[in-house]
């Protein structure tokens, strides 16, 4: 092995690069000029994304502890894509709030270091990298959740993530202790070679699934999601809801699919039971929410219960529509939290009623939200449609013929409550309207960028022809 | 191996110490005691690896391997755990669940 090989793991270097250079710029950037680092780390990033897409090889290094391919690097990709939104939907907050308290480069240090654990935990090949991506996708996102350290309620958005978190990897640990048992192994190639059915490797997988279950905020492992989202900063919310969820489903999928292929009469019934408790629940408390925060949060959880329909088929064509769906889903969401990040940043208020009347002060931005809520609906110009679609046929051809229909129901009721945010914006006349304001450049870019995302992958179909070949390599 | 023990004992410890953890996790009203069961789980399946390890797989050292990293990512969530735990202690004065909570339901 030569060091060349190492290029493999480009996506990481470069990343681990741009963080060591914002900490060094933070010792050499005189205290007046701080807010210079919040462009220095979104141009960074921009160029490691634009990096990204160049081709990479198909291997693996380590003894195959770290394995690469073209699906995995796509997957990066579309992760780097949506950290760069997030960045710039957040850096008018970043320089407003936490550059003022020379806090700057801690939040880049962090946010950086978790998206470096989830390309090593996506691209792992044995459950010791995947535990290491995993803690280390986590463990700075909670620091983040407390990161408005004189909020009190930031605070206890933190303690509850990092708690659960925790104890979500600890099962999840129990989980791959037992399989280790009745496998020998920690490396996934070994473990689909031996694994066979027996009680205790069943065991293993459930608890398994029970720490990515957290991760993804399937239902009986929901509670922490809408108090994280409410009292975190949005920007970080939004990163939970949109790339640690996104990672977090792809390497899900992936080992349910390659490793644990062979206990697919078991993981199908639990895939199944849990896809129509998270729709419903996630579905009927979104209802009664008014926060704009705690509602996007169990719309998520809905919408994480619509990715499973695409999982439990367990086949190429699930691979490929749970892909496209999480890519529309991060340009959606991006979009949904961007609005509501620029009318937080310039008002404070975060609840629907003060949405009321927003279309005659605010057009433009209440033009992304309807785009965004109606993508994440699934009405159809837009490419959440196709995404849900996808995802339906997927399951229809295996013959999952009640769980569609209960899914269509589900997509029902999420229309009304969608609706109703898209009512108070468009139909309701308000004495205290939020007054009209400009967003910043960055925060222009930030939306504009998610509508252009809504609309290519709505309307432009070769995407998905795209990622159906990349998903053959997974297969 | 220990003379006199086989694994199954070993193995019903770390699943007795495994459960007592979850059922701390869900019963306790304190944040440090939440966090001692959550302690509890991951060293309960510490033990696991290594006794696997030992037991059935002497050749290779993986569980053995693992359970070192485990050790260093518990010692790393358990010190940013209790910075947040002080963090809220320094605007609450209080470390009861029940005095934490502000967003329910």
């Amino acid at each position: 092995m030569d060091f060349s090989s190492f290029l493999l793991m480009r996506h990481e270097l470069i990343l681990l690069t741009i963080t060591l250079l914002l900490i060094i710029a933070e010792i050499f950037i005189p205290h007046h000029k701080k807010s210079n680092i919040v462009h220095l780390a979104i141009f960074l990033f921009g160029i490691h994304t634009v990096l990204g897409f160049l081709g990479l090889a198909e291997s693996s290094l380590f003894g195959g502890m770290f394995r690469t391919n073209e699906m995995i690097h796509f997957f990066k990709n579309v992760l780097n894509v949506g950290v760069l939104i997030l960045l710039l939907q957040s850096a008018d907050w970043l320089q407003e709030k936490i550059v003022e308290q020379q806090r700057g480069t801690e939040f880049f240090v962090l946010l950086f270091s978790s998206l470096l654990g989830m390309y090593f935990m996506i691209s792992a090949g044995d459950f010791l990298m995947f535990y290491l991506g995993l803690e280390l996708s986590t463990l700075p996102v909670a620091a983040l959740a407390a990161f408005e350290v004189s909020k009190r309620i930031s605070s206890e958005a933190g303690i509850k993530l990092i708690l659960s978190a925790a104890l979500a990897s600890g099962v999840s640990l129990f989980g791959i202790s037992l399989l280790y048992a009745t496998t020998g192994s920690i490396y996934f190639n070994d473990i689909l070679e031996v694994i066979s059915v027996s009680n205790l490797s069943i065991l293993g997988l459930i608890l398994f699934f029970t720490g990515l279950a957290f991760k993804i905020s399937l239902v009986p492992f929901h509670f922490w999601t809408a108090d994280v989202y409410e009292g975190a900063p949005i920007s970080i919310a939004s990163y939970l809801s949109v790339i640690s969820k996104g990672a977090a489903v792809f390497i899900l999928m992936i080992l349910l699919f390659t490793v644990f292929k062979p206990l697919m009469f078991v993981w199908e019934n639990m895939v199944y039971v849990i896809a129509i408790a998270t729709m419903f629940i996630g579905n009927l408390f979104a209802l009664r929410q008014q926060n704009m925060k705690r509602f996007l949060a169990f719309s998520s959880v809905a919408q994480a219960g619509f990715i499973l329909l695409g999982i439990i088929t367990g086949d190429q064509l699930g691979l490929a529509t749970v892909v496209y769906f999480v890519l529309v889903y991060v340009f959606s969401n991006l979009a949904a939290f961007g609005v509501v990040q620029a009318i937080s940043l310039q008002t404070g208020k975060e609840n629907r009623n003060d949405y009321e009347g927003l279309y005659r002060t605010n057009p433009k931005l209440s033009l992304v939200m309807m785009l965004a809520l109606f993508s994440l609906a699934g009405i159809p110009p837009v490419a959440g449609f196709f995404g849900k679609f996808f995802l339906f046929t997927a399951a229809a051809s295996k013959g999952y013929y009640l769980l569609v229909f209960l899914a269509v129901v589900n997509v029902t009721i999420s229309l009304y409550y969608y609706l109703l945010v898209i009512r108070a914006m468009f139909l309701r006349k308000s004495e205290n309207a939020i007054p009209f304001f400009n967003s910043k450049l960055y925060m222009r870019i930030g939306l504009i960028l998610t509508v252009l995302g809504i609309l290519t992958l709505g309307l432009y179909s070769p995407l998905y022809e795209y990622i159906f070949e990349l998903s053959s390599n997974l297969m | 191996m220990i003379a006199g023990i086989s694994i199954y004992e070993i193995l019903t410890l770390t699943t007795v110490l495994f459960f007592i953890g979850i059922y701390g996790f869900i019963t306790r009203k304190n944040l440090i005691s939440i966090l001692i069961s959550v302690e509890l789980i991951m060293n309960a399946s510490v033990i696991n690896f290594v006794i696997i390890n030992k037991y059935l797989y002497p050749d290779i050292l993986q569980g053995v391997i693992f359970s070192i990293f485990i050790i260093a990512v518990a010692a790393a969530e358990a010190a940013l755990a209790i910075s947040i735990i002080i963090n809220l202690y320094r605007q609450i004065s209080s470390v009861e669940v029940k005095d934490t909570e502000i967003m329910k339901y």
